[in-house]
């Protein structure tokens, strides 16, 4: 146990290396009208290149890798550029994380509450019309183009509850919208998930040996069955804590929620790169120590995981 | 492919009629050999005789069906028993007959007459007023955008453009994931280094490789196309390569590698048709995630350019507008086409697949 968690966190370290490495290269590639945003036609030569100097950009790539990461490590993250030049990223990043922070643990608890007796019940009547229903709708939900859906979350869901179609941090109403959006696609994947694990297990010998020996259909559902369709559901519950930091890019865009999942797309059209590589690197490293957590916390929880030569499986 | 599966999927006969048959097939050949004289081996003929003997003693057998479904012939075929079985599913059948409708209008939408143009701005022809915002009447079947654009013209010149890009991907996703996934789940040496490698991509969320992919390369078509592809093969490949690990070494494999069977054989005759239903699953779904990709990068301001009508766009441009309860029909147009086309090929692929599965099959 304890040489795979070591393993297991070396292997984290050296992907987010890679993955941080490769961000930071490739968006030194880009054009470089993209450093100076809408202003660049007007600069002279001269301009550019104090203004390229000042940001050390003049320097060979590999030395502003190596000033990267050691910046990095002193928890420095750079000064935004265009978004509020000049002003450091973990600043702005410590004013936004809070909203989205509230926001998402909030939606993600209501979604847990919601959407896994949803998919075990859907599991326990299989067939019948409601789980047809449930079927369908979360189909819907599943292929409707994100954006669109929300779009529609929002403009009817507001008019027929009369709620406001705006955030605001004070009147706890206008919080109702944005997380019942984000609650909603969430509720249908851990709905859809449940429901898979469980009739996957269902079909287990285990279940028949049980059902056999006589054991209770409802005890038999939720001591046996639904224990161990819950093992794979934990693997995402840590990932889907940490990126509640990151908020949901559409609806915080869509409510105006001074959040960081909003910020990304306002950096993009800015075209602020160093926001825009903070955000991505941030995103990145949320999603690789939230995998890395999911392993382990499936790994305490089903003692059956051995994890030997867990690539030999053939 | 190899059509033939019949040997498991012929309907069990009873043993008692088993038995009937065997004992019918005694009874007939006793009798042939009580024909032939008494138990008496019959003599070879010679050569000459054959050729002496009169052509008018023989006919050609004819094919009689119930004969032949007595030796174990079935005319099973995979894909017709696919086809079968999905044609069952009522709302899959509707489904398709109304995405094939639409598609197809989609695509012949400017050949029918009193069609405008997607990107011509209508003036008046009396004042010379720009046409904006006109809600849906008899000339605009959808009514205008707001610098007076047909936006029925529109609505389907994006669905064109959108389904294009929904069709490229999927495709290559198909090509790339399915070649990559062979080679990764049949090499070996090859197996190892290609996990760690997924391992290091599949840990970075896909949305942050197309937003990244899409922020450098810049907006146009063929870009667009290139980041979805860059993230799209690799979810295909990782699927196959686990249906080519579980089937890699079974027996059946075995037997043709001794037999002197070709690597590239085994991949495309033994293990290509047992992933059918995986690989169609995959690339119908990967349509309506290209779709709502394109909404998305739009959505966050890198998708197409403006002047280039796609489902993302117009959906962006009417999104602007949706507080104008009077201007709300040029979100809700495009928005129902994109939702239509997206649901539709969903609930198709998870049909398909279902279908597909040799299990499924009677």
């Amino acid at each position: 146990m304890l040489g795979y968690i070591v393993k297991r966190t070396l292997g984290a370290i050296a992907s987010l290396f890679i993955v941080i490495t490769l961000i930071f290269l490739l968006l030194r590639m880009m054009p470089m009208e993209g450093y100076f945003g809408a202003e660049y036609d007007k600069l002279s030569e001269e301009t550019r290149a104090s203004l390229l100097a000042e940001k050390g950009l003049d320097k060979p790539i590999l030395v502003q890798l190596v000033d990267f990461y050691k910046n990095l490590l002193k928890g420095d993250l750079g000064k935004s550029w265009i978004y509020r030049p000049n002003y450091p990223i973990v600043k702005i990043l410590e004013s936004k994380i809070p909203y989205s922070l509230k926001i998402g643990l909030i939606s993600m608890a209501f979604s847990l509450v919601a959407g896994i007796p949803l998919g075990a019940m859907m599991a326990c009547f299989k067939g019948k019309l409601g789980d047809k229903i449930g079927t369908a709708f979360i189909a819907i939900v599943e292929a409707l183009p994100t954006a669109v859906l929300m779009l529609f979350v929002q403009l009817y869901f507001s008019s027929w509850f009369k709620l406001s179609l705006l955030f605001d941090k004070n009147r706890p109403s206008t919080w109702i919208l944005p997380i019942l959006s984000i609650s909603l696609l969430s509720i249908c994947t851990y709905a859809m998930w449940m429901r898979r694990y469980m009739i996957d297990n269902i079909n287990m010998d285990y279940v028949k040996l049980a059902r056999a020996k006589g054991v209770r259909s409802s005890r038999l559902m939720f001591r046996h069955i639904f224990k161990n369709a819950f093992v794979p559901m934990a693997q995402f519950l840590p990932g889907s804590v940490l990126s509640t930091i990151i908020g949901s890019i559409y609806v915080e865009h869509l409510y105006s929620i001074p959040g960081t999942g909003g910020l990304l797309i306002d950096v993009i059209q800015r075209q602020d790169n160093t926001m825009v590589q903070t955000l991505v690197l941030l995103y990145a490293a949320i999603g690789i120590i939230g995998m890395f957590l999911g392993d382990i916390l499936m790994a305490v929880l089903d003692p059956r995981i051995r994890f030997v030569k867990k690539g030999d499986d053939r | 492919m190899a059509a033939k599966k019949w040997l498991f999927n012929r309907p069990m006969r009873r043993i008692s009629e088993l038995d009937a048959h065997i004992q019918e097939g005694l009874a007939r050949e006793e009798a042939e050999r009580m024909r032939q004289g008494g138990g008496e081996e019959p003599s070879d003929l010679t050569s000459e005789e054959i050729a002496a003997l009169d052509p008018a003693l023989f006919a050609f057998a004819e094919f009689d069906e119930q004969e032949a479904e007595r030796v174990s012939y079935s005319n099973y075929s995979y894909w017709a028993s696919t086809f079968q079985n999905f044609w069952r599913n009522k709302v899959a059948r509707v489904l398709i007959i109304s995405l094939l409708v639409v598609l197809l209008f989609a695509f012949l939408q400017p050949l029918f007459p009193g069609q405008h143009d997607p990107v011509t701005i209508n003036n008046d022809p009396e004042t010379g007023i720009q046409l904006m915002n006109l809600a849906p009447c008899a000339e605009y079947w959808f009514g205008t955008n707001a610098i007076g654009q047909d936006l029925w013209a529109r609505v389907w010149a994006g669905t064109r453009v959108s389904v294009f890009i929904g069709l490229v991907v999927a495709l290559s996703d198909l090509v790339v994931g399915v070649i990559i996934g062979m080679i990764w789940g049949y090499v070996r040496k090859v197996d190892k280094v290609m996990t760690e490698v997924y391992n290091i991509i599949s840990n970075v969320p896909q949305t942050l490789i197309l937003i990244l992919v899409s922020y450098i390369l810049r907006p146009g078509i063929t870009t667009i196309i290139l980041s979805m592809c860059v993230v799209g093969w690799m979810a295909m490949a990782r699927f196959i390569r686990n249906q080519v690990v579980i089937f890699r070494d079974r027996d059946f494999n075995l037997a043709s590698r001794c037999l002197g069977t070709s690597t590239l054989r085994i991949m495309v005759k033994n293990l290509l048709p047992q992933m059918v239903s995986v690989i169609m699953l995959q690339t119908a779904l990967a349509i309506p995630g290209a779709i709502g990709d394109e909404v998305f990068l739009t959505y966050i301001g890198l998708g197409l350019p403006t002047s280039q009508a796609s489902l993302g766009n117009l959906v962006e441009d009417g999104r602007v507008l949706m507080m104008q309860k009077e201007l709300r029909y040029q979100l809700i147009f495009p928005a129902a086409v994109a939702a239509f086309i997206t649901i539709a090929f969903y609930i198709i692929g998870n049909a398909f697949s279902d279908a597909a599965d040799p299990k499924n099959h009677v």
